[in-house]
């Protein structure tokens, strides 16, 4: 029986461990989770143990800490790595046929489904 | 004539998939920001090597034309390979190098001084990586070439230092002056 408890109180130690480090660190996740680790592509900031990532966590933990806002940090790290780093570049002039051909598709998709339709 | 139309679409659409490939096919995996949008912050704060003060990127820059910021570990293997490198375009006189060692330790980042030689006019260390981020750096080793006098970027070299590196700076200061 005291096995039993000493086994539940490690378990519950460890849990309420797990979750006060993850509240310290939740603003961190979810903006390196929008980032992309430059030198292991395919991996997100959040995913990646890359040295650059590491860093980068500690380096938007300390733009938080300044009182920094998300918005912020995202403009701070595109005037260093430039739009590729994050996972959702904004529209610029570069950017527009990218958000622009998928509209331009679906249009076009529609317009010959139309005409089929209305030939039957 | 709607079978013109679809079958000129799809030829249409093959044909620029095709060319949007095929201009995949010869771009570099390795992407880097062009030099002109990574603007470089002079102020943050790091500590020297061999001493405990503080100091700024900005006051690190002095009178000489031009200034060489290298990032460097000595766990890092092709760091000792350019090492040779640094040590030719220390003796030019007319760079200012300056090292920055990054997430090594105090002790195996003398050593590796010691052993290799000394380039730098000064090192300040990088413990956690985050001040090589404010550089927009990638890793070990990289190497930016400053204009000391517009505070520009100049080149930038990710990856150790060679033969075709060596000669495209000495050219760069040549040109520049």
């Amino acid at each position: 029986m005291k096995i039993k408890i000493l086994v539940l109180t490690i378990f519950y130690l460890i849990g309420s461990f797990n979750i006060s480090y993850a509240a310290n660190s939740e603003k961190v996740d979810q903006i390196s989770k929008n980032l992309r680790c430059l030198i292991c592509q395919g991996q997100s900031v959040y995913d990646s143990q890359s040295d650059f990532a590491l860093s980068m966590k500690i380096l938007i933990q300390n733009k938080i800490d300044e009182g920094k806002n998300d918005e912020q940090i995202y403009d701070f790290l595109k005037s260093k790595y430039g739009d590729w780093i994050v996972y959702d570049p904004e529209i610029n002039k570069n950017t527009v046929l990218l958000w622009v051909l998928p509209l331009i598709l679906f249009v076009f998709g529609g317009i010959l489904i139309f005409r089929k339709i209305s030939i039957k | 004539m709607v079978k013109n139309i679809k079958l000129i679409a799809v030829v249409f659409l093959v044909v620029l998939s095709f060319f949007i490939l095929l201009k995949g096919l010869n771009k570099t995996n390795n992407y880097s920001p062009n030099l002109n949008s990574s603007n470089i912050d002079f102020n943050f704060k790091a500590k020297f090597l061999y001493s405990n003060e503080e100091t700024t990127l900005y006051k690190l820059i002095n009178d000489k034309d031009f200034s060489l910021i290298n990032i460097w570990a000595s766990w890092c293997l092709p760091c000792r390979d350019e090492h040779p490198y640094l040590l030719n375009l220390n003796s030019l006189g007319k760079l200012n190098i300056i090292g920055i060692n990054y997430k090594d330790s105090e002790v195996n980042a003398k050593k590796f001084i010691k052993e290799l030689g000394n380039p730098y006019s000064k090192i300040i260390v990088d413990p956690s990586g985050v001040n090589s981020i404010e550089l927009g750096a990638y890793g070990v080793p990289e190497t930016i070439l400053i204009n000391n006098k517009s505070k520009t970027i100049l080149k930038k070299y990710i990856g150790p230092l060679d033969d075709k590196k060596l000669t495209e700076l000495k050219m760069i200061i040549k040109n520049e002056n």
